[in-house]
């Protein structure tokens, strides 16, 4: 049982979890930047400007 | 529709048998609401269905539902707001504001029905409402469901109403922000899963390829408070006829959850959903882009994975291990990182439309929550660190911190949105007397100051006076002394309260007075008697 003693558990949630967290973030970040995704996300940011007060979906 | 009948019969069932054979006289009084909820549901649907009010029309937005939140957004304000004021007062004159004739009235009593009310029936009908209508004109699809979100709302006030009575009568499982019984929260369970079906419906059918940011918050705000919710009310009712349960959970792991529970009821709640409703209505009402979307996405992940494991730092120098305490202290300052992030994205949104802040005291209002949100979200990891709690924990300060994000953020970001939606909702050209939202503004903002100000000196002044000893190692005060020494600022705070309850009196003033308005074309057939119903209710 040595090998699931509190300590080992405890050293992989906090180093595994560094390490999760950290390839997460980066993924996000990468996500973000990526040049192919510019003109999309220049169209998204002004997504709420489109006419909206009218209750008719465009279609 | 037809399960939704046999759903009320059921329901109208189940409440009327335990009402006629339970011997606890609190559940049978909530049994009679149940019962009562039950019939008039039916018969709604029934005049509904009779009068051809249930056709889907798949052309249209689905507003109805939207416009009767609204209206109980402002409804449930005033009312919590009012009951703020009253234990304000009761804490400032206790020899006036006590009754101990009628001990619904007692603060205790009083105290949960002020957070409640403010937090989940003023913000919960501010979201859901402001959630139709964002997820619906950006994914470019009528709501999902049919008359399901009509269930969504009125289900929502249902549990309201039964959380609400509960508190007064004495029912409470005493978990701050969770005090409802187990079968109001089965109820919440079954109308927040309706919620997250209707919305991730709306989003599946949706014409825009892409998920537009303020529904990812929206969404991460429902998953996450219908997680919470389920995990925190875990408990073993004592009889499936007595309201009292007791949790699953014991000592100091009910203390980690429910405070895992209490600080993602402010992450998930009262941020993420209302970042949903800024990232709307911001760029909407200053007629420009978002600042950075790409700024937004990684607002949005790490804002919703640092936020969960901050809850520890409500249990310093509590038996909870030192080493979780400090987890929690760590991840509350990593959360400076996003909480700015968003704050700036939003602020940097008016790039370019700076003078509408002198010119519309709407989006002046937008501003100055995103101004309060920056500063409760970089107060809080300040107080979250072990030696600052030290001072700060059980005084008013933690009062006074939680109103200024309440106050400031939750509830003007809140009124910006529902003073856009107003005129397009009910088909006005504008609101009816700008000069009265400018009333609101200075009001509010002047009700917040005096409200932050007046706990930050009586939450330090008790906290450095509870720590205070004599050369003997005594303490130098007793606790009562502690209590009349902040005499001035209870005051203080009471009058503020009074001002900001006094601008969503005139806020609402001024909205009927739109809604009364001549409009710009024919309402609608149909939906002009929602808003009646709603208000009759």
């Amino acid at each position: 049982m040595s090998g699931l003693s509190y300590e080992a558990v405890a050293r992989f949630a906090q180093q595994g979890g560094t390490v999760y967290f950290g390839v997460l973030f980066l993924i996000v970040v990468i996500y973000a930047l990526w040049p192919r995704h510019t003109e999309t996300f220049k169209r998204l940011a002004a997504l709420p400007l489109e006419d909206c007060e009218d209750d008719h979906v465009p279609s | 529709m037809v399960l939704l009948y046999i759903f009320t019969g059921v329901g109208a069932f189940a409440a009327l048998l335990a009402a006629a054979f339970t011997k606890d006289p609190l559940f049978q009084f909530h049994s009679y609401i149940f019962l009562v909820a039950f019939v008039l549901g039916a018969g709604v649907m029934t005049a509904g269905v009779a009068y051809g009010k249930f056709r889907s029309e798949p052309t249209r937005y689905a507003d109805g539902v939207i416009r009767a939140g609204v209206i109980a957004t402002m409804f449930w304000a005033v009312v919590a707001m009012l009951v703020g004021v009253v234990i304000a007062a009761q804490l400032s004159w206790p020899t006036i504001f006590y009754f101990p004739e009628a001990g619904w009235l007692n603060f205790g009593r009083l105290r949960p029905l002020h957070t409640s009310g403010v937090i989940f029936a003023f913000g919960g009908n501010a979201l859901i409402a402001t959630s139709f209508w964002v997820v619906q004109r950006t994914c470019r699809a009528r709501l999902a469901g049919g008359v399901a979100p009509w269930f969504v709302f009125w289900g929502y006030q249902l549990f309201i109403v039964l959380a609400a009575t509960g508190y007064l009568a004495g029912i409470t499982q005493s978990k701050e922000y969770a005090e409802p019984e187990w079968y109001v929260d089965l109820w919440l369970t079954v109308v927040w899963v309706a919620y997250l079906l209707v919305f991730l419906g709306t989003i599946w059918k949706r014409k825009e390829p892409h998920i537009y940011v303020a529904n990812w918050f929206y969404l991460a705000f429902i998953i996450t408070v219908a997680i919470l919710h389920l995990v925190n009310n875990m408990a073993l009712p004592v009889s499936l006829l007595h309201h009292r349960s007791y949790s699953l959970y014991s000592g100091v792991q009910d203390a980690l959850v429910q405070w895992w529970y209490g600080h993602n009821a402010v992450g998930f709640f009262l941020t993420a959903g209302f970042l949903g409703m800024m990232y709307y209505f911001v760029p909407k009402r200053a007629e420009r882009p978002v600042y950075s979307y790409r700024l937004s996405i990684v607002h949005f992940w790490s804002l919703i994975f640092i936020y969960i494991w901050a809850g520890p730092h409500h249990l310093h120098y509590t038996a909870l291990p030192q080493w979780t305490q400090t987890l929690g202290a760590t991840f509350s300052i990593m959360l400076w990182m996003p909480s700015w992030g968003g704050m700036i994205n939003g602020l940097m949104t008016l790039s370019g439309a700076w003078d509408k802040l002198r010119t519309d005291p709407v989006i002046r209002m937008m501003v100055v929550a995103l101004a309060f949100y920056g500063m409760s979200t970089f107060e809080g990891p300040l107080m979250s660190l072990r030696e600052v709690n030290a001072l700060s924990h059980y005084t008013d300060w933690t009062i006074g911190h939680v109103h200024s994000g309440a106050l400031g953020w939750v509830g003007f970001i809140s009124f910006g949105a529902v003073y856009c939606m107003v005129p397009w909702l009910w088909k006005k050209d504008r609101i009816f007397s700008n000069t009265l939202i400018e009333w609101h503004f200075w009001i509010a903002t002047t009700g917040i100051l005096l409200y932050i100000a007046a706990m930050w000196v009586s939450g330090i002044m008790e906290g450095l006076m509870w720590r205070e000893y004599t050369p003997q190692g005594f303490l130098a005060n007793s606790f009562v002394e502690t209590v009349a020494a902040k005499h001035v600022e209870n005051i203080i705070r009471t009058i503020g309260g009074l001002m900001y309850l006094s601008g969503a009196v005139i806020m609402s003033y001024n909205l009927w007075r739109t809604v009364r308005m001549p409009g710009h074309e024919a309402q609608p057939q149909g939906l002009a008697s929602l808003p009646a119903l709603a208000a009759a209710a």
